[in-house]
């Protein structure tokens, strides 16, 4: 959204770390450079990419959404219900159905931060624990049971073109955000409202609308990732949304987007989730123990946020 | 007088009155009756949740946030399963060593937030990452041990009343009381209400607000090592949960995530409140499965009447503020 | 005698932007030195190097003839230069007595020496604000008792040269005048003081000496009173006064377009009824928190529970919101431009799209709003803007052309109202002047335009009919021979009739 340089420097430095990565990997696994394993790492990456187009919307109004568990989890527990209950009206509803409930979960986080002007922290992290309750009260604290649709199988797990249709899918998600970034009121709002709210209402801007737009886009984007992933499990199953909370902040922001607000490229997203995701793959290539995993994950980020900070300043 | 100290400490003292009932409902429905075995139980578990969120005070007052205080508290209760136990020597020497490690951890964060400019909010989400995989290398499965004597004198009572309010109720009186009369404590609040005034009062700013991590992570340390003595065991994966309740027990207790506001008796009370309704919860007859929905609704409810007071300003740019 | 502080060839870049250039300055024992200027003529950049705000580009600071460098307000208290800055250093959750200990040399992070206090409330009461209590919360009190309290922090800290930057803007000339006897009194123990104020009357009550800037450079020091105020303002603004006003307009006033008909909010103004008419500018005046700023959100809608009647061009309009207000044609150019009339990290175009941003069809930038782009473009060029480009961030602009993208994202509307808040506050003579300029043409045009000043030259000189506000209320109506700076300044102080 600034200047030309610094539009494209963002995306700049995530990808400067895939490529070491794939290079580091490449060292001692020559798979690393095959295409197999390549799509193979879109793939997974475009479930968190989805989850994290959802989070830096949030993240460039000046909030966060801690929802993203379970929401995801909620709209993957209804839609995998919904597609095995055996009721043909149900069938066809189950994926409506879920990207509604993740519409539905946003706007009430919207109303929280727009309304009662409680933190987002705060108050999405109470949602979450609400969501959380109704999971366990539906599942009796069990799996859930049930089972994805065709489609979402198809989405998830097969290829169109040797390309994974999940990636095809996050490439369609993120044209469209792109698009509502640069070419409509809502996009421009979004900026203006995480740089100075007060400035944009002064302006005339209808802040309150924007604040549960963008907190719905999210719901929608965390309840779209949970339907994926449960289309490439086959199922729901508990706490599957915990696992994609920190990663998708952690794409963000690597990314270069402020988690202030107000500034911020997808491109530097899209990086930056292909980053978290080549990182993820090989420490687990590389069979590394769980807790070094940990450790080098947060020192690995710490480098990059501190690498981001340096050029911004 | 009592009128100016209610009105400037309208949020304490809501969250005290709040406190207060939830306590004597959960007392009044408590089908063993009090007790001191009842209360010693009840105080234990929620004196856990108010060290975190004196933790948390400490870094929300300059206007910042951790995020590690979860991960820090299970590096010290794991590191405290191994060095805590032995003569009475080793068992001091292991309780200084813990909470020097976990006070380390802060500083660590507050380096990482003052000198590298990162965000608090990132920087403690990603040094959590990696406190929590050191945990776990120290207690790969939960297990260990912690001194006994040590652990029952924490855990227990004195003369009826249970010894982790006496040692709640000491930390109070050694930092809550004297708090706002020292340089340091003033220092820190004016620095999340004004940081520009502070830097031109004279305020050494960035040695504060490392000082303030710091005290994030001792507290957080004393939390995991409490853990310890509830528990006689370290146990790696206990962080997450307290870093959220971390979060909304400051909130409850009246400390304004802006900053600047809010008191370390507040954190406290805000624990207590959290703790309880869980227990309520547990003995209130509702179905367990709709537990964990009604706790999170509480709490919901609670922050969301906490936030009320904003449908009384009248100028639409300082609700902005908020 | 010789200097305490001295400054030699000091220059200040911020980026592109110098604040200062080649400034030699000193300021003497014993001494109240005042420096005037206009806004943005480099005299708060001279106070906050002064005090280790910040640290000079190029050139010397030297204290008693030694060269040293303030890295920090701390470091520049521990030598004895204690600043009042313009923004107010105080911290609102904290009490009296607490920010006044707050960062005091000599106090630490152990307990602090609340033994002052005692003295600091002597200090108070001395200067008039026996009704401030030490325990009370910065919050609770009104932005001349903060200043009080600010005078107070300050002399506590011993200064041996102490800078008050507009310290003095919200008192009351009683008050006024008991921080002056202190500050006599300073002056006869040897403390050097530096005084920046916009009150011609409190510059001559006070200072021996007189120091003019413009432009970021030390035009001229001489004794006070050996200059005339005229020629003391040609000095500060570098061109005759007569030039700065366009003439009034001579026609006649036309329609009702702007009707406001008892109007009150509870707690901030009482039954105002105000008609701006097309081909006349109305002035609001009153000292800081009269209910005047109050009076003008509400008109944009940003006040709850505002009740009363306002028209605009004879339709009665319902407005809640600042959406409401700019369809029913209203525009409000807010006071502080960085905040609050723009975005500085977007870019000029983004931000000169941001109040008409709801007016794209369909939400679709590029669809079209409705505005002409050309009409962006005449403003541009008769307001003289000056940008490298419209992708330039607004952060890059000096203050004189941010101020003039506040008033073009507007103006482009083609608003029937303008109401403007100190709009030509810390922006250059030039700009002023043109601002001025526009704003007779805009009103001549058919549009009302009412402006909210605190200069007092601007009201009586620009202005055709001016309201000062006392009280929460209208307290006069000042027009034709009676709009004078005596009469405004003494209904701004509640008094009846200077007459």
């Amino acid at each position: 959204m600034m200047g030309f340089a610094k539009r494209h420097a963002d995306p700049l430095i995530p990808l400067i770390g895939c490529v070491l990565l794939i290079g580091f990997g490449a060292l001692f696994f020559p798979k690393f450079l095959t295409a197999t394993y390549l799509l193979q790492q879109v793939q997974i990456a475009a479930f968190l990419g989805v989850i994290a187009t959802g989070a830096m919307v949030v993240i460039l109004l000046g909030q966060i959404d801690l929802s993203i568990p379970w929401t995801l989890g909620g709209a993957a527990i209804i839609s995998t219900a919904m597609a095995a209950s055996g009721h043909t009206a149900l069938e066809v509803l189950a994926i409506p159905a879920g990207l509604g409930f993740g519409l539905l979960v946003g706007v009430i986080n919207g109303v929280g931060v727009a309304v009662f002007r409680i933190p987002a922290m705060v108050w999405t992290l109470s949602v979450n624990a609400m969501l959380l309750g109704l999971a366990v009260i539906n599942t009796g604290g069990f799996n859930p049971k049930g089972e994805a649709s065709g489609l979402m199988i198809a989405v998830a797990t097969k290829t169109t073109l040797g390309i994974p249709n999940a990636a095809l899918l996050w490439l369609a998600y993120g044209a469209g955000v792109l698009w509502l970034f640069r070419r409509t009121t809502f996009g421009r709002a979004l900026f203006a409202i995480g740089n100075s709210e007060k400035a944009s209402f002064l302006s005339g801007v209808n802040t309150t609308r924007v604040i549960f737009a963008a907190f719905a886009l999210a719901g929608f984007s965390s309840a779209l990732g949970g339907l994926l992933l449960a289309g490439y499990a086959n199922q729901a199953y508990q706490s599957m949304g915990d696992p994609y909370l920190l990663p998708a902040i952690a794409a963000v922001v690597i990314g270069g987007t402020s988690i202030l607000g107000g500034r911020g490229s997808y491109a530097g997203t899209v990086a930056g989730t292909l980053f978290v995701t080549l990182l993820t793959s090989v420490l687990s290539v590389f069979q590394i123990d769980p807790a070094w995993r940990q450790i080098l994950f947060g020192a690995i980020i710490v480098a990059m946020l501190l690498t981001q900070r340096r050029r911004i300043m | 007088m009592l009128r100016d100290y209610l009105k400037n400490n309208r949020r304490e003292v809501l969250a005290i009155a709040f406190f207060l009932l939830a306590f004597v409902a959960y007392l009044s429905t408590h089908p063993r009756g009090v007790s001191t075995y009842v209360l010693t139980i009840w105080a234990n578990q929620a004196t856990v949740l108010a060290l975190v969120a004196m933790a948390q005070f400490f870094a929300v007052v300059v206007r910042g946030l951790d995020l590690s205080v979860g991960a820090v508290m299970a590096l010290s209760n794991t590191l405290a399963s191994h060095v805590v136990t032995g003569s009475g020597g080793e068992v001091a020497g292991g309780s200084i060593l813990v909470l020097a490690v976990a006070t380390g951890c802060g500083l660590i964060n507050g380096a990482i937030i003052v000198y590298g400019r990162i965000q608090p909010i990132v920087a403690t989400l990603a040094t959590g990452s990696v406190f929590t995989g050191i945990a776990l290398l120290l207690r790969p499965t939960p297990g260990g041990d912690i001194d006994a004597t040590l652990a029952d004198a924490m855990t227990y009572d004195v003369a009826g009343v249970p010894t982790a309010l006496i040692l709640l109720g000491g930390i109070l009186l050694a930092i809550h009381i004297p708090f706002r009369r020292t340089g340091l404590g003033v220092a820190m609040y004016a620095i999340g209400s004004n940081e520009a005034g502070a830097v031109q009062s004279g305020v050494r700013v960035d040695a504060t607000r490392l000082t303030a991590y710091a005290a994030a992570g001792l507290f957080a340390g004393l939390a995991g090592s409490f853990v310890g003595y509830v528990t006689f065991s370290g146990d790696a994966n206990i962080g997450p949960s307290y870093t959220l309740n971390s979060l909304a027990a400051v909130v409850l207790g009246g400390v304004l995530l802006r900053g600047g506001a809010g008191t370390l008796l507040g954190a406290v009370v805000g624990a207590f409140i959290l703790r309880t309704i869980s227990a309520l919860m547990f003995f209130s007859g509702l179905p367990p499965l709709a537990q964990p929905f009604f706790e999170g609704l509480i709490l919901a409810i609670a922050i969301a009447l906490g936030g009320a007071d904003v449908f009384r300003l009248r100028n639409k740019l300082e609700v902005l503020e908020r | 005698m010789s200097a305490f502080v001295a400054m030699k060839g000091v220059s200040k870049l911020y980026g592109a932007t110098k604040a200062l250039t080649g400034v030699d300055f000193a300021c003497e024992p014993g001494q109240i030195h005042a420096v005037l200027g206009e806004n943005g003529a480099g005299k708060s950049t001279l106070m906050k190097l002064m005090s280790g705000v910040i640290q000079p580009t190029e050139g010397v600071i030297e204290l008693n003839g030694t060269p040293v460098t303030l890295p920090s307000p701390r470091a520049a208290q521990a030598a004895g230069i204690v600043c009042m800055f313009q923004e107010l250093s105080l911290a609102a959750d904290l009490s009296v007595g607490e920010n006044i200990l707050l960062g005091a040399p000599g106090t630490g992070w152990g307990f602090l020496p609340r033994g002052r206090l005692a003295r600091a409330r002597k200090l108070l009461d001395r200067i008039g604000g026996e009704a401030i209590a030490l325990g009370a919360r910065i919050e609770a009190l009104t932005l001349g008792e903060r200043q009080q309290v600010e005078i107070v922090k300050a002399l506590m800290r011993a200064p041996k040269l102490l800078i008050l930057d507009e310290a003095t803007s919200a008192l009351t000339s009683t008050i006024v005048d008991k921080v002056f006897d202190v500050l006599r009194e300073l002056k006869a123990q040897g403390v050097a003081i530096l005084f920046i104020s916009h009150r011609f009357h409190e510059v001559e009550a006070i200072a021996d000496r007189v120091s003019v800037f413009r432009s970021g450079q030390h035009i001229d020091s001489f004794a006070a009173g050996s200059r005339s105020q005229a020629q003391i303002i040609d000095l500060m603004i570098g061109q005759p006064m007569d030039e700065l006003f366009p003439p009034r307009n001579a026609g006649d006033i036309g329609d009702e377009v702007l009707k406001v008909e008892g109007l009150r909010l509870p707690g901030g103004f009482e039954d105002i009824n105000l008609t701006a008419r097309h081909g006349e500018i109305v002035g609001i005046g009153g000292l800081d928190g009269q209910g005047q700023g109050k009076f003008l959100q509400a008109l944009f809608g940003i006040m709850k529970g505002v009740q009363g009647r306002i028209e605009v061009n004879g339709v009665p309009r319902s407005i809640t919101s600042p959406r409401d207000a700019a369809s029913a044609g209203i525009a409000f150019v807010p006071e502080d431009r960085k905040t609050e009339g723009l975005i500085p990290n977007m870019s000029i175009g983004e931000n000169l799209q941001l109040s008409a941003l709801s007016r794209f069809r369909g939400g679709l930038i590029g669809r079209g709003n409705g505005i002409d782009p050309a009409a962006y473009d005449a403003l541009i060029a008769e307001l003289e803007l000056k940008f490298a480009g419209l992708d330039a961030p607004v952060s890059s602009l000096s203050g004189g052309n941010q101020q003039k993208v506040a008033l073009i994202k507007w103006l482009a509307l083609a608003p029937d109202c303008l109401l403007l808040l100190d709009p030509t506050r810390g922006i250059d003579v030039k700009t002023k002047a043109q601002i001025y300029r526009l704003m007779r043409r805009l009103s001549a045009q058919g549009m009302a335009v009412v402006l909210l000043s605190t200069d007092y030259d601007e009201l009586v000189n620009l202005c055709d009919r001016v309201l000062v506000f006392y009280n929460g209320q209208i307290a006069r109506s000042l027009s034709g021979d009676a709009l004078t700076p005596e009469a405004v300044v003494a209904a701004s102080m509640g008094v009846a009739d200077a007459a």
